[in-house]
């Protein structure tokens, strides 16, 4: 009997936490994600309407204290519409979990799909069409990328290598200045690029190694930036805020975003007149983030209402400074310290669409038995 | 118990079959589809790097195997021989070890290893060693305490020297326990998933892990269904080979009673046996120890805030991984609640059905172990290809994961209680029926009494199973709803310090919860001994389904070591 | 055959904490039959693993033919052991068993199979030679045993409890047959056994264990045949 007691108790105090939980209502979606913490609730106010749209995207997205947070929930009071934002890890992954879960989807909206992975998307119809209000302030030359409104386009960045001024100057190198640099003995075991099967930037570098070198040449490069001991991580965020030598740790050179130095202009502890880190505008790959609304949503109406909120002016003028993009919308302003302090290449490469869908699958492949092993 | 009325005894067959059918067999055939698409096999078996991870699988494998069983056979003399003070604790602590989620071995190792053999092959083998001294110890022991000493006296006295002894006559006699303890070593380190995900680096690859990854980080699901195909083929292969020259070296045995083992007598023994309980006891503790330090100190110096900061896992402020270690605490305890509920009364319909019915029962026991024998990562994958489309799409349900575990959990609540079951006098219901009670009285009265011990005993190894499950939930868990093995591995995965110690402060918790669960099933068998404990030989044992009663140790009674299989990957 | 000189000399065994033996001295002259008498426990069997080697005496010395064996090891001493339930090998046939100590030896297969076969003659077992161990009656299986050890010709033979737990009609059988065997031979050898009738038919003078727990005393004779 010593032994029931116990056991029946544990089992019977377990259930009881269960039976808070657990529920099989049909809204599961919500409910799952509601009662999880460690993600923002951006519905304040007397929302008398209980709807709330859970907004899908990658790690580097904030999920509070900015300005673009702030205007999530002003958007929230204004329409009745609870914001939450649920991080779903890199974009390789974010797309990958919503294809196997195409039809019953994670969230509503999904915010980050990029140019790279977008075909990835399309193919697997995870998306429901939809034409956002104030579409017309995007330029064309974004919104020809989903011809059928599958997506929206919501910003624009270059994928560069970032150098740390003062870390590089510590080890007496000059800063690279072209791709073929980082593969030069010189800067021996100082890269940190993300995986291209998992991180959109990381995936942006590739093809703009591709872009360089072509199909018969990227191979040979990537062989020598292995010898030439390049790291590996996951995913942006590891890459920038834990490797990256800015950030405490011992790679000066990392795979970031042409608008990364303003943030670390806005973000250091004293002031700074000159941006810390450099980009090297050579490397610099174009690329284009969407969001799109999520085929299965259980509210499709209030995710539209979202999408259209994502690309209002106000919102997109927030952007920059805290997702460190370019806005989509030409009508959006940028901010004076962005302007000053970011990095806008002359000429980004860009890899066609067609060409991406065609061989993306063989080159990750290719780069992942080359590089990883 | 046959004289229960035939529609009782149908509905107990009935329902946990049809279950099994729904959950297992519906997507096992639905994978199998998936799979059987000419573009997608040329795609797989015409990549190179699939034949390297092939090999690469098997090869670790076998490594692993060998090094356990070369490892383990010192402690299992030892522990065969001699009684030793802390003989007992240090068979418990071997067990404790084996049922400790592979996320938290993992982890256990990535906090002792130097970081100079982080992550590399020989770190994933040790670990495996590590892992699964448990079952070479407990098998070959157990057979080697059926060896007599006098036998292998009577050889030393026909000119036989301890090495040759020990190759000519303990050796060919432990063989049986070795080859199948082997085997069972061989069928974990073939599957581990968890283990290689923690602990490898990323182009460590076995068929296992290449299959989350090609459906979970890229997509490809119709070349991951392949994928597991392959490997489920190459396990009905071992299986039937080894299920073979199991039968074929069978050999009878004298039986003799257990020579029980003795004081360790002169200085030499004394210090052999010391040495070598010694040594397996670091081996074991020492990845625990370091858990528990990585998770309280970072290069910069001791810190607790792993533990007081648990609700949060931030990058940077406003940049979080998306995950927060105390929900999923609550999420692994409610799933925990949930599967324990669902594989109890599963299991114990399963066992009344299968003990009730005669041959229907054979095959419902049969079919109970065939999730066992498919790899965890292969069950929910199947499941959430299958069940994603109207009226079945059940990917969002909150049951979906307990349903998934429960199928691997279940299997040993039938185990724990048929051998209950099966023991109950039965001419007490006969005499209960001469004295006029109807039959499901009589088994009400007689019968159910005795059903409650094992019931708990598998309630808590259901439990166990549940919190440390990986394979399966990588496959079935939503954004947001992740579980403590989940959270642990993406917590370690992160170079950043802070959020490590948060993964390693969960490892513990997680550990600690698993080892306690352990040591309540451990008591109950050492206080029902040899009731709760299946006897080898005597239920249907489907090819490598004899793992699952094999590794049982008569003279301790504890079940724990059991339940090996895939809860643990 | 000639048997050895067997001398133990202030043996003492200690087990947890208890003297099973207690400074014992025993001396057997080369090719004697002794039986050791006493009840179970009594710790005659350890003196016969004390001269087999099996147990390394805690004090005392143990001497054959005038060497100081107290140290080497069991598989170095020449000294055959017969045990109560026989321990054939279950792995290996029955000529294969009996050949086992001339394979120890280095004799090559034809001669031990030879000798072996030879043995299991002399038992009254000839031809079971490819039988499986795990098929031999307790008789076939005490007398395989018997012709394991005495095949190597060893200078001493022990014999623990040989015939305890035959049913009557094949014990008296293999009283006559052992002593035979025995006496033929050559060899010392020791029996141990609780069965006072049994050990006057084989062995040429008997000893008592019973009164040597306690301070050191010699075993006290029970008389010659």
């Amino acid at each position: 009997m010593r032994i029931i007691r116990p056991t029946a108790l544990a089992v019977t105090t377990l259930l009881a936490v269960a039976s808070c939980g657990g529920s099989d209502s049909a809204e599961t979606t919500d409910t799952a994600t509601a009662e999880t913490a460690g993600r923002e609730q951006t519905d304040a106010g007397p929302a008398s309407d209980d709807t709330t749209v859970t907004l899908v995207t990658y790690e580097s997205f904030p999920t509070d204290g900015t300005r673009v947070n702030e205007l999530l929930e002003q958007f929230s009071e204004e329409s009745g519409i609870g914001v939450e934002i649920l991080v779903a890890g890199d974009t390789g992954t974010m797309l990958s979990k919503a294809e196997l879960t195409a039809g019953n989807p994670e969230g509503d909206v999904m915010w980050g799909i990029d140019s790279t992975f977008l075909s990835r998307a399309v193919a697997s119809e995870i998306f429901e069409p939809y034409e956002a209000t104030g579409l017309e302030a995007i330029p064309a030359a974004l919104t020809d990328l989903v011809p059928n409104a599958e997506a929206t386009p919501v910003d624009v960045g270059d994928v560069c290598i970032n150098y740390d001024i003062a870390a590089l100057a510590d080890l007496g190198v000059e800063p690279p200045s072209t791709l073929d640099d980082l593969a030069d003995p010189a800067y021996e075991n100082l890269l940190v690029v993300q995986n291209p099967a998992t991180s959109s930037p990381g995936l942006a570098f590739l093809l703009a190694t591709i872009d360089e070198y072509g199909d018969d040449g990227w191979q040979d490069y990537w062989s020598s930036l292995v010898d030439n001991g390049v790291e590996v991580v996951d995913g942006w965020t590891a890459a920038y805020y834990e490797r990256f030598s800015y950030a405490g740790g011992d790679r000066p050179l990392v795979v970031s975003y042409g608008s990364s130095p303003p943030f670390e202009v806005l973000f250091a502890e004293t002031e700074l007149d000159t941006a810390p880190t450099g980009v090297v505008e050579s490397t610099c790959y174009r690329q284009v983030e969407f969001a799109g609304i999520l085929a299965g949503t259980e509210q499709p109406d209030a995710a539209r209402q979202l999408v259209d909120f994502l690309v209002t002016t106000d919102f997109q003028e927030a952007l920059p400074l805290d997702v460190f993009v370019f806005p989509a919308n030409a009508d959006a302003e940028l901010d004076p310290v962005f302007e000053e302090f970011a990095v806008i290449p002359e000429s980004s490469r860009e890899i066609d669409p067609a060409s991406i869908e065609a061989n993306r699958e063989m080159w990750i492949d290719g780069w992942t038995d080359l590089v990883i092993g | 118990m046959n004289r229960l009325p035939g529609w009782v005894v149908g509905l107990l067959v009935i329902t946990p079959a049809v279950g099994l059918a729904v959950f297992y067999a519906w997507p096992f055939v639905n994978l199998i589809v998936e799979a059987i698409d000419a573009e997608s096999v040329r795609a797989v078996f015409g990549r190179q790097r699939t034949w390297s991870i092939v090999w690469f699988t098997l090869w670790q494998a076998a490594v692993s195997t060998a090094v356990t069983v070369v490892v383990g056979l010192a402690p299992a003399w030892a522990v065969a021989r001699f009684d030793f003070p802390g003989r007992r604790l240090l068979l418990s602590l071997l067990t404790a070890v084996f049922v400790l989620p592979t996320v938290v071995m993992g982890a256990a190792f990535l906090a002792l290893l130097p970081d100079s053999l982080d992550r590399t092959v020989w770190a994933v083998i040790g670990t495996h060693v590590v892992f699964n001294l448990a079952v070479i110890v407990r098998t070959v022991g157990t057979m080697w305490e059926h060896l007599p000493p006098e036998m292998e006296h009577a050889a030393a006295t026909l000119g036989a020297s301890p090495g040759t002894v020990f190759r000519e006559i303990t050796l060919p006699l432990i063989r049986p326990a070795v080859t199948a303890a082997a085997a069972i070593v061989f069928l974990f380190t073939f599957t581990s998933f968890g283990v290689i995900r923690v602990l490898g680096a990323p182009g460590t690859r076995t068929i296992e892990v290449e299959v989350w990854r090609r459906a979970t980080q890229l997509g490809q699901v119709d070349q991951a269904a392949v994928l597991a195909l392959l490997q489920l083929a190459m396990l009905g292969l071992l299986a039937t080979w080894s299920s073979i020259s199991a039968r074929r070296s069978a050999r009878a045995l004298d039986l003799r009673p257990l020579s029980r083992p003795r004081r360790a007598r002169t200085l030499r023994e004394r210090v052999v046996v010391s040495a070598v309980a010694g040594t397996t006891a670091i081996v074991a503790l020492a990845p625990l120890c370091a858990l528990v330090v990585k998770s309280v100190s970072t290069p910069s110096g001791w810190t607790f805030t792993a533990w007081t900061d648990l609700g949060s896992a931030e990058i940077r402020p406003g940049i979080t991984l998306g995950l927060d270690p105390l929900a999923a605490l609550t999420n692994s305890l409610r799933t925990a609640a949930w599967t324990t509920l669902f594989a109890t009364i599963v299991g114990a319909l399963a066992a009344l059905g299968i003990a009730a019915a005669g041959k229907a029962g054979r095959i419902l026991d049969a079919g109970l172990l065939l999730p066992l024998g498919t790899s965890a990562v292969t069950i929910g994958f199947g499941m959430l290809i299958t069940f994603d489309t109207d009226p079945y799409d059940w990917r969002s349900s909150w049951w979906i994961v307990p349903v998934g575990q429960a199928l691997v959990a279940a299997p040993f609540v039938v185990r724990s209680t048929l051998g209950v079951l099966r023991a109950v006098d039965p001419s007490l219901s006969l005499a209960a029926a001469t004295l006029g009670a109807a039959p499901v009285r009589a088994w009400r009265e007689i019968v159910v009494p005795h059903l409650w011990r094992p019931l708990a005993v598998g309630a808590a190894i259901a439990a166990a199973i549940s919190l440390g499950e990986f394979g399966a939930t990588s496959f079935l868990s939503r954004s947001g709803s992740e579980t403590l093995p989940i959270a642990i591995e993406e917590l370690l995965g992160r170079t950043g310090s802070v959020l490590q110690t948060k993964g390693y402060a969960l490892s513990v918790i997680l550990a600690a919860a698993t080892i306690g669960l352990v040591m309540l099933v451990d008591r109950t068998g050492a206080i029902a001994s040899g009731r709760a404990v299946e006897r080898p030989g005597e239920h249907p044992q489907q090819g490598a389904g004899s793992r699952s009663s094999s590794v049982t140790d008569p003279a301790s009674g504890s079940t724990a070591a059991q339940w090996s299989t895939d809860a643990r990957r | 055959m000639r048997g050895a000189d067997v001398r133990l000399a202030g043996i003492t065994v200690a087990f947890d904490g208890a003297n099973i033996l207690d400074a014992v001295d025993l001396t057997i002259r080369s090719g004697e039959v002794v039986g050791l008498l006493g009840p179970s426990g009594s710790g005659k069997s350890t003196l016969l693993r004390v001269i087999a080697g099996l147990v390394i005496p805690d004090a005392g010395v143990v001497t054959i033919d005038g060497k100081d064996v107290t140290r080497v090891p069991t598989h170095r001493r020449g000294v055959g052991m017969v045990f109560q339930d026989n321990q054939l090998f279950p792995h290996r046939s029955t000529i294969d068993n009996v050949a086992f100590g001339l394979k120890m030896a280095g004799v090559d297969r034809s001669t031990r199979h030879a000798r072996a076969a030879e043995w299991l003659t002399r038992v009254g077992l000839g031809g079971f030679g490819t039988r499986s161990v795990t098929q031999l009656s307790g008789g076939e299986a005490k007398r395989v045993a018997l012709a394991r050890t005495l095949v190597t010709e060893p200078s001493v033979v022990l014999l623990d409890e040989p015939l305890t737990g035959l049913d009557r009609e094949l014990h008296d059988q293999l009283v006559g047959e052992l002593a035979e065997l025995l006496h033929a031979t050559g060899a010392t050898a020791v029996i141990v056994t609780h069965d006072a009738d049994e050990a006057g038919a084989i062995a040429d003078r008997s000893l008592a264990l019973d009164d040597l727990q306690g301070a050191g005393s010699t075993v006290r004779d029970h008389g010659n045949r």
